[in-house]
């Protein structure tokens, strides 16, 4: 496996290419174009397909049919074309089709989007947020992994940073646990045995008539459960004698993580937790996290949205107050003057100062 | 006609059948799991999809096909249609078919949608997969109403047809004009094959038929996008007796809707 010095964009098409993903479709915007333009560059050179969407209602659509194939594909957009696919994404769940999704989104604001979803109906998504396109490389080769494991879309949640950044990364196939296989999958060749398949969001199924939709919606819960206990994922450092501790996901989180080992190398008593898998949101691990802390700081680029999930981790063992806010550049792509150590370092060490005071 | 109909018994025709058809055996299409259906009386919608179903027999494509449903009526159709098949949303089945077909160009790929489906909220999509020639047919089932919710317009309703939310008829200057889509997407260079049939009586019968087959045939032999939209009769939703249905489509759609080949290769 060799290094390569990459763009963000590129790093995940490359991912996504060598996890196996042979059909993406899309819509261009900002900043998830870049990946569109690597897509369609590099993906029929592996033998797959590339569609320029009319829009994001149909990319989600056309990914739709090639899931149904049992082919590996993915979409994605920012936010904003994201909330255009959301009566898609929810069907596709209830329909068992594991797509990978991306939204670069224009910043921290579609936390709920992603960890709630804008669809009608009971579903989830597991969504990854990547630190940093080292990660964002890890993490799109596991999506389609856990989408095929789960039959259940997995939403890769990145931003501007992510997609027009460089890092030197290793780009080659991660190796995943053999998957059964996609037996469900449409072919054609069913036809007329009376065995033909039907791929359903519904619970509509062949040779009966009308739909059981109490079983059926059941069983899709009983998965969504499942995933909930065996998907969590999260990272924290020096929680254990922390006083205040820092929590932040995506990008940002990557920020933070140096402020507080700056800190820390002073004899500051912070600590810092990255939910990495934004559903399932890593309760038990955060709240362990933080166990004795005086206070825990919340930092995300939005008006307050994983601060909800925090609160509910933490079942009210420390106070949790927001230290970030909304933070945009002019265009509005997400890259606002939170984006800098010496902003968030202001921002940590007011609230310890004042809790010494406090205390 | 198909083998599979050839053990049909020979009928008498020197005295009037002394028993309803029906009792004759009620064959179906092998493609079809059961022969009864739960849709309304004179509906044309089980018409239309026999014919369809016929067609993937004659052409030989029964393990081959992956059908692409949309939402409607017809639906109820995807628990006993015999073929792999992948449930839409409503008017997102042709974005759907080429997905499947990009990933499957060995397979026969088409779309069953009706008109609330395809001309009202999918026509954006239909329009593009056509532009792009995308090699997948589009099935149209063309009522001229929404039948699944009782009757409300459409973008195909015809002036003056009265429907739930058109309580006076469609007015031009109110409601708006109908779309006619097989028109619109014979006019588009990435449509090898368009037609407009209908399942009024025997004769345009046995011509729908005819043209889901060149049409099937077209993406068979890759020409690009293909299309044919079948008038289907809708009694309940047209609030008229059952047995008038098929006379009342001809003159009243019909004459707006124009029946026959609007693009051919040939």
């Amino acid at each position: 496996m060799t290094r390569v010095f990459v763009e963000g964009s590129e790093a995940l098409a490359a991912a996504a290419i060598a996890a196996g993903c042979r059909f993406f479709a899309g819509y261009p915007m900002t900043p998830f174009t870049g990946l569109l333009d690597h897509m369609a560059k590099m993906l029929p050179e592996a033998g797959g397909v590339v569609v320029n969407a009319e829009s994001e209602l149909e990319a989600v659509g056309m990914a739709w049919g090639a899931l149904a194939t049992g082919a590996r594909a993915a979409t994605g957009s920012t936010g904003q074309g994201l909330s255009l696919m959301q009566e898609s994404l929810s069907e596709i769940t209830r329909a068992e089709l594991p797509l990978v999704v991306f939204n670069l989104a224009r910043g921290q604001a579609d936390y709920f989007q992603a960890t709630r979803g804008g669809g009608h109906g009971d579903y989830r998504h597991i969504v990854l947020a990547p630190i940093d396109i080292h990660e964002a490389v890890a993490h799109t080769q596991m999506a389609f992994h856990l989408a095929d494991r789960w039959r259940n879309p997995v939403l890769i949640y990145g931003d501007y940073l992510l997609a027009h950044t460089y890092e030197s990364v290793d780009i080659g196939p991660m190796d995943f646990p053999e998957l059964p296989p996609k037996d469900w999958a449409v072919d054609g060749s069913l036809g007329g045995t009376g065995r033909s398949r039907n791929l359903n969001p519904i619970g509509m199924t062949k040779g009966s008539k009308g739909i059981e939709p109490q079983s059926f919606l059941d069983r899709l819960n009983l998965k969504c459960e499942a995933m909930a206990r065996e998907e969590m994922r999260f990272e924290s450092e020096f929680c254990e004698d922390a006083e205040l501790l820092v929590v932040a996901f995506g990008t940002l989180a990557k920020f933070v993580r140096f402020v507080v080992r700056q800190m820390r190398e002073e004899g500051l008593r912070v600590g810092y937790a990255r939910p990495i898998s934004l559903w399932p949101f890593p309760s038990e691990d955060l709240r362990a996290a933080a166990a004795g802390v005086r206070e825990v700081a919340v930092l995300e680029m939005n008006a307050g949205q994983m601060i909800d999930d925090v609160r509910l981790a933490i079942l009210g063992d420390a106070p949790v107050t927001a230290i970030g806010g909304i933070s945009m550049d002019e265009a509005g792509f997400g890259i606002g003057p939170l984006l800098d150590p010496d902003t968030i370092r202001c921002r940590v060490e007011a609230l310890l100062r004042l809790k010494e005071k406090v205390a | 006609m198909s083998s599979s109909k050839s053990n049909l018994p020979i009928l008498s025709t020197q005295a009037p059948p002394s028993e309803p058809a029906t009792h004759l055996g009620g064959p179906h299409p092998d493609l079809l799991l059961d022969g009864d259906h739960d849709l309304c009386p004179g509906c044309g919608e089980p018409v239309a999809i026999r014919l369809l179903l016929e067609a993937i027999e004659e052409l030989g494509c029964g393990q081959s096909s992956i059908a692409t449903v949309g939402i409607g009526c017809y639906t109820a159709f995807t628990s006993i249609i015999d073929l792999d098949l992948v449930q839409a949303l409503h008017g997102r089945a042709p974005s759907v078919a080429t997905g499947i077909k990009r990933m499957r160009p060995e397979s026969l790929v088409f779309t069953l949608q009706g008109d609330g489906d395809m001309v009202n909220e999918g026509l954006q999509e239909v329009l593009h997969t056509a532009a792009r020639g995308e090699n997948v047919t589009c099935v149209l089932l063309n009522n001229g109403v929404f039948g699944e919710t009782g009757g409300h317009m459409t973008a195909t309703t015809v002036l003056g047809q009265r429907t739930k939310n058109s309580l006076e008829g469609r007015d031009a200057a109110y409601h708006g004009q109908p779309i006619l889509i097989g028109e619109m997407l014979a006019s588009l260079d990435g449509t090898a094959y368009a037609a407009r049939g209908s399942v009024a009586d025997a004769t345009s019968i046995s011509r729908t038929r005819r043209m889901l087959k060149k049409a099937f045939q077209a993406q068979l032999n890759g020409e690009g996008f293909s299309f044919v939209e079948i008038l289907t009769m809708c009694p309940t939703g047209w609030f008229i007796e059952t047995a008038r249905g098929p006379a009342y489509m001809s003159e009243v759609m019909g004459s707006v809707h124009v029946t026959g080949e609007l693009k051919s290769g040939q």
